[in-house]
């Protein structure tokens, strides 16, 4: 397969490289613009944004590996991100991993066999106040237990 | 305010991340439908967070002739309730009100105790409008700074207020300001570091959210005192809500001429660009939050040069955090002085905190600085959940410590709490009732240094590795007699060896436990006992038959099958299958199920 950004996308890097003075600079919003479009960070991808942007493919990895938000795998889905940090732990998010995990039958990291869910830890998603949360995609759930949990997965299609 | 009989009612939902996330999102949407389909009148708008998150959804009414009121726990059937009661038949339901003129609740003291500066519109205005901002005099102080102030005034009004800086360390920002505006060259940034990411902390998320337009206004107005032309909001990705609502915020300013060249008509050009992190903790670091802005691996520099002198891009460049600038608004419309009069004699103004773990109340609260930490936990935060015991609250995140229940007295300000061996930090408070491990605290803290260590530093990369692995092997009851000595020393040795931040806090959080809390560690070692009945392996879950009336529930919720026994009859938790994931305990409705250590069972059954 052939990757290349659509025509919106590639005007939306060209609004990009226009806000600093210097190409290294857009490299991290064109990431999140080719992990939009592309779902994630493959190494065609890289050697596509490394042909585009004119910056060598190592560097391109260097920068890659280093946030933990870009993926180097696809994932599900339904991406399903966990709050482990203390705040959420104290109210119960390791009993809402487990449940997930004995749920799903994936351990943080992987994806079920059907592509559906990927499950992973992460630290503090900011949201404290209403723990233990969960992050589905985009959407944020709160004061979670494995009840509530179940009803949300099975009502994603 | 009592509003007067010909207007209308009008109802605003809290549409922050909380708000969203308790389902808002679901009540806004269903009066919605329900006023265009019904035709009721009724103005419908959104704002904020207040700060009671705990209470969330939170919807405030505006009914004509009555009371204006919060209402919380909002679900679309008490949404139907609020209507038919309290909008059509003018009956104000008591019972679930949180706030509201002359009702009087239990949680008066939540509100009562606070001042609001960084929060003055939080929950007041829909954020997605520039009109409600300019309405609460929005940019009246960029107007008053553009046409009426030098910008030596500007950072005299500042240093006089005694602000300093909010993200943690405390910096005064007018000294900031000024070595910024002294050093030489045309081109110079302000950098907005909105890359909130200490456990526990959400206050920036909520700024931003809640009030986006008072940090734009904050950095225009360092920008005219410094001199620079371009700023840049370094925001995480991990807050979508916010990022859209900043960018609302700017499009809008730019639209009014706010934002862009020749603001106001003067000869002052600034514009602010939006930057989203990746999902890295350092990038807090200013250094290295300069290296990612630059599209650069997050790591941090050595300083000297500060970024005052050489910043991004290696020009000179002015870092504040989120609440920092939207203090200076209003710092510039009150006076300085004014600000300078709350507060204790080093630590003015207000300080805003995130209310988490073990506490009733969850939520944002802004105090003067000077209050005690005790009235903050207990008078504002209603408690401990569940009515527990106290045990430590955790401030400053992984760079911060836990202060124990003897010194819940201490003020918030800067040089107290650094005296607790805590810091003031961003303003995450965690609070920890008598079930919670203080080992297995510090163990989640180094386990999430480790984690972000970017990994230029040795000590930093593998020391806080090492200092993981000992504490993990406490927990476990594998801790070894030397094991409390090379803790310290590893702590030592962290401390010196590494270049930022990041690594030079990074054993607090064991050392303060270890201050406050060595006979708990003590005790994982040498008697292999977790006092609070917590960590896993040293504990175990039984059934009290006197109390089990055979109900069944433990069995069925039970995700191992370890529980057995007949309906009506006492139940039995073998402990070789069970894996004490507490399951049991939390949904037994007759205390029947009991937490107990095998090693004092032992000790009983030896006498």
């Amino acid at each position: 397969m052939k990757v290349e950004f659509s025509e919106e996308a590639l005007q939306q890097y060209k609004d990009i490289l226009q806000r600093y003075p210097e190409k290294r600079a857009a490299l991290l919003p064109t990431l999140h613009l080719a992990q939009q479009e592309f779902g994630w960070i493959s190494r065609e991808v890289m050697q596509y944004l490394s042909e585009l942007m004119d910056i060598p493919v190592t560097v391109i990895l260097d920068t890659v590996s280093f946030y933990t938000m870009f993926k180097t795998k696809p994932s599900g889905k339904y991406h399903i991100q966990v709050c482990s940090t203390l705040s959420c732990a104290l109210r119960g998010s390791r009993e809402i991993y487990e449940h997930l995990t004995s749920k799903l039958g994936i351990q943080a990291g992987e994806v079920t066999p059907d592509g559906k869910f990927s499950l992973v830890k992460v630290e503090c998603l900011g949201s404290c106040g209403t723990a233990p949360v969960v992050q589905i995609n985009d959407d944020y759930y709160e004061g979670m237990t494995p009840e509530k949990l179940d009803k949300i997965l099975d009502e994603l299609e | 305010m009592v509003s007067s009989p010909s207007e209308k009612t009008k109802i605003v939902v809290g549409m922050a991340s909380c708000g969203i996330a308790a389902g808002a999102g679901d009540v806004y949407n269903a009066l919605k439908e329900k006023i265009e389909k019904e035709n009721l009148p009724i103005v419908l708008e959104k704002t904020g967070c207040i700060g009671a998150c705990y209470r969330e959804p939170l919807v405030e009414v505006q009914t004509p002739g009555l009371p204006t009121v919060i209402y919380g726990d909002v679900s679309v059937k008490r949404l139907e309730m609020i209507l038919e009661k309290h909008v059509k038949n003018g009956e104000v339901l008591a019972n679930w009100v949180v706030k509201g003129e002359g009702i009087h609740t239990s949680e008066d003291a939540l509100f009562e105790k606070q001042v609001r500066i960084v929060l003055r519109n939080a929950g007041e205005i829909d954020p997605e409008r520039i009109e409600d901002y300019l309405s609460r005099q929005g940019y009246q102080a960029i107007r008053k700074v553009l046409l009426n102030m030098k910008p030596e005034d500007v950072i005299n009004e500042i240093r006089n207020s005694g602000l300093r800086g909010r993200g943690g360390a405390g910096f005064p920002t007018g000294l900031k300001w000024q070595f910024a505006r002294q050093s030489p060259g045309k081109e110079k940034y302000i950098i907005c570091n909105g890359d909130e990411g200490d456990p526990g902390a959400f206050m920036d998320r909520s700024v931003m959210e809640g009030d986006p337009r008072s940090v734009l206004e904050g950095m225009l107005i360092a920008g005219y005192a410094i001199g620079a032309q371009e700023g840049f909001i370094y925001v995480r990705a991990e807050y979508p809500l916010a990022v859209k609502r900043l960018q609302i915020a700017i499009e809008q300013a730019r639209e009014r001429g706010f934002l862009g060249k020749r603001i106001l008509g003067t000869n002052f050009s600034f514009d602010i660009s939006l930057k989203l992190g990746a999902g890295a903790f350092v990038c807090g670091e200013e250094t290295a939050l300069i290296a990612s802005i630059e599209g650069k691996r997050g790591m941090p520099r050595l300083r000297p040069p500060f970024p005052a002198v050489k910043g991004l891009w290696g020009k000179p460049t002015n870092i504040n955090n989120v609440e920092t600038f939207a203090n200076v608004p209003w710092i510039i419309l009150n006076g300085a002085k004014k600000f300078a009069a709350l507060g204790t004699e080093k630590s003015k103004g207000t300080k805003v905190f995130a209310l988490a773990g073990k506490i009733k109340r969850g939520g944002m609260v802004e105090v003067p600085m000077g209050i005690s930490l005790r009235e903050v936990i207990f008078d504002i935060g209603g408690g401990i959940a569940n009515d527990r015991e106290f045990k430590a609250v955790q401030l400053g995140g992984p760079s911060g410590g836990c202060v124990p229940a003897n010194l819940l007295d201490t003020p918030v300000d800067y040089e107290s709490l650094n005296q607790t061996g805590a810091i003031m930090g961003s303003g995450g408070m965690v609070v920890m009732d008598d079930r919670t491990c203080m080992v297995d605290v510090a163990r989640f803290f180094l386990n999430f240094t480790q984690e972000e260590s970017c990994g230029k530093c040795t000590f930093c990369r593998l020391g806080t590795k090492r200092m993981l692995e000992i504490l993990e092997r406490i927990t476990r009851g594998e801790g070894k007699p030397e094991d409390l000595d090379k803790l310290e020393k590893l702590a030592y040795n962290i401390k010196k060896g590494s270049l930022c931040g990041l690594g030079q806090t990074a054993p607090n959080p064991v050392l303060t436990t270890l201050k406050y809390f060595r006979d708990e560690y003590e005790a994982h070692i040498f008697e292999k006992r977790c006092p609070a009945k917590s960590c896993r392996d040293l504990i175990g879950y039984r059934v009290i038959p006197e109390n089990c009336t055979g109900c069944t529930l433990c069995a069925r919720v039970c995700p191992v099958n370890a529980i057995s026994g007949e309906r009506k009859q006492v139940h039995y938790i073998n402990p070789e299958i069970c894996t004490r994931c507490g399951a049991c305990y939390e949904v037994c409705n007759f205390d029947a199920i009991e937490v107990f250590s095998p090693v004092e069972l032992a000790e009983t059954v030896d006498e």
